[in-house]
């Protein structure tokens, strides 16, 4: 029963603290009334059992503790008022008003609000929507957990002193806002990808929290590409998350992966989801992401990959996203399909010294040119630029090679 | 509703000429007969440069005067409108016209709530 209760917990949390934030105003209210009602689910489902609709139970429960609190706590006329609009008949779950004014999507607009900073943001979402703790969170991005604790109290103060509203923007200002809310989750799923720091390659923790909050995107605004395009990026590219490290947790390259260990299930739907958006014919930045990994899905072996393909769509990315760290990419692309001196040349152009990749793909290209020293003086440049330890063991290993 | 302030950063170097800055201060002249219009707006005024500021500090008992500004700073505090928002979506809306009029950075700024 416990485990059941963690796993409606995991559901429903987002969703209770969502609609309860909608009838009081007020986040950490909500928050305080929906964890009591967890508190007494654990005390009295493994007696009575489990209720018809555990989240509709949690949301009554949850409102009442919240009447309890407000007449217990304080004499404020303000808290009165609040404990009044409960007892209101119009405060549950918001099925009328239809899926795009679900609570759930209102608070994701406010936590990825552009006057929180970027860091808040993305921790406010996995508290709020995610219901991750604090203590997860903190260790989740390797920080301390007063820190972290901090931030929230911060974002949380200033989502109510500033008036950072509870609803989904005016159409005017959904398509900046709406990209904003897809890079909170997409900095999720690329931190749990590739952990930027620490000892282990990937977190899946935080790859299953942006694949659940990429659903809930899908399912509340069915209509918007960008939304499905970057479903389908993180499903493709958790698709080869088997494949990714070896026994012993060392990093393993896309062309050297043993493709009969991807996810074949994720990549179908992923697939699907890429198809879905080529229909729409609204290419965006994920949607285009999310084609590129679907050609690479497609080859059974890495000789089979149709590079003229990836060309073409990084082409259009980099129409889309003009940005160095996307020349990147593309110049892989170009190496397989105009040879490494090409790609060498665009690597040069680009510049990006500081950011390490920029280093890996110079070093692959010089070692393919035969340029030894130069490929592993490059490798260890890249080497001495990441914070994660089983990339920089493998980008080690390679530069004793290549001295060799 | 709420009331923000919109600071308004004036940053070092030359002021743009009579014409240019003619062109300016009507376009904010129109953004403020919206605001008025819209019942945004409650009170907003750009001022003299900082060398022209007074310092006053409470001393013991005493209150001193010295030639101010308070902080020397590279920016300084080169006016403000005070607004009624609904939240601060509604501000920052009025704060990203006010920027794009002006071409410098605006903060906008919650007031405490009164009551």
């Amino acid at each position: 029963m416990t485990e059941r209760i963690a796993r409606v917990f995991r559901e429903e949390y987002g969703r209770a603290v969502a609609v309860l934030v909608r009838s009081l105003g007020d986040i950490d209210l909500a928050e305080e009334a929906v964890q009591d009602a967890f508190t007494e689910a654990v005390r009295r489902w493994p007696e009575s059992g489990e209720p018809p609709s555990p989240a509709g139970w949690i949301i009554t429960t949850a409102r009442n503790r919240a009447i309890d609190r407000l007449r217990r706590e304080s004499t404020r006329d303000t808290r009165h008022a609040a404990a009044h609009a409960l007892q209101a008949p119009d405060d549950s779950p918001a099925e009328e008003e239809g899926p795009v004014h679900d609570d759930r999507l209102r608070m994701l607009f406010t936590c990825c609000h552009p006057a929180l900073a970027a860091p808040a943001r993305v921790a406010l979402t996995l508290r709020l929507l995610g219901g991750l703790t604090t203590a997860e969170i903190a260790r989740a991005f390797l920080v301390p957990e007063p820190t972290m604790a901090q931030r929230l109290v911060r974002a949380k103060a200033k989502i109510k002193k500033a008036g950072i509203p509870y609803r989904v923007p005016r159409d005017a200002d959904l398509p900046d806002r709406l990209s904003g809310v897809l890079a909170v989750v997409y900095l999720v799923f690329t931190e749990g990808h590739t952990a930027s720091a620490g000892g282990r390659l990937v977190r899946e923790d935080l790859c299953a929290e942006a694949v659940r909050l990429g659903r809930l995107l899908v399912e509340l605004m069915p209509d918007e590409p960008e939304a499905l395009g970057l479903l389908a990026l993180m499903l493709l590219t958790r698709s080869r998350h088997p494949a990714r490290t070896t026994a012993d947790g060392r990093a393993v390259l896309l062309a050297q992966q043993d493709r009969s260990r991807w996810d074949r299930a994720l990549i179908t739907e992923g697939q699907d989801l890429v198809r879905r958006c080529l229909r729409r014919a609204r290419p965006g930045p994920y949607q285009v992401q999310a084609a590129i990994q679907a050609v690479h899905s497609d080859a059974r072996r890495a000789e089979d990959t149709d590079w003229a393909q990836v060309l073409a769509l990084y082409n259009h990315l980099l129409a889309l996203t003009p940005t160095p760290v996307v020349a990147l990419n593309r110049a892989v692309a170009v190496g397989e399909v105009h040879g490494p001196g090409a790609a060498l040349a665009e690597v040069e152009r680009i510049g990006l010294d500081t950011y390490g990749p920029a280093h890996t793909l110079r070093a692959e290209m010089l070692r393919r040119l035969n340029r030894q020293a130069e490929a592993a003086e490059a490798y260890a440049t890249a080497a001495s630029l990441t914070e994660n330890e089983v990339e920089r063991a493998r980008l080690t290993a390679l530069w004793e090679s290549t001295v060799e | 509703m709420r009331q923000y302030l919109l600071s308004i950063f004036q940053p070092p170097g030359e002021m743009p000429d009579h014409e240019a800055l003619a062109a300016i201060m009507a376009e904010v002249g129109a953004l403020n007969d919206e605001m008025r219009a819209a019942g945004a707006w409650v009170f907003g005024n750009g001022l003299e440069a900082p060398e022209t500021a007074t310092v006053l500090r409470a001393e013991g008992g005493d209150v001193l005067v010295t030639d101010g500004p308070f902080v020397e700073l590279k920016e300084h505090l080169g006016g403000f409108t005070i607004i009624n928002a609904e939240d601060l979506d509604d501000a920052l809306g009025w704060g990203r016209r006010l920027a794009g009029v002006l071409g410098l950075p605006v903060e906008v700024r919650p007031f405490v709530p009164q009551g």
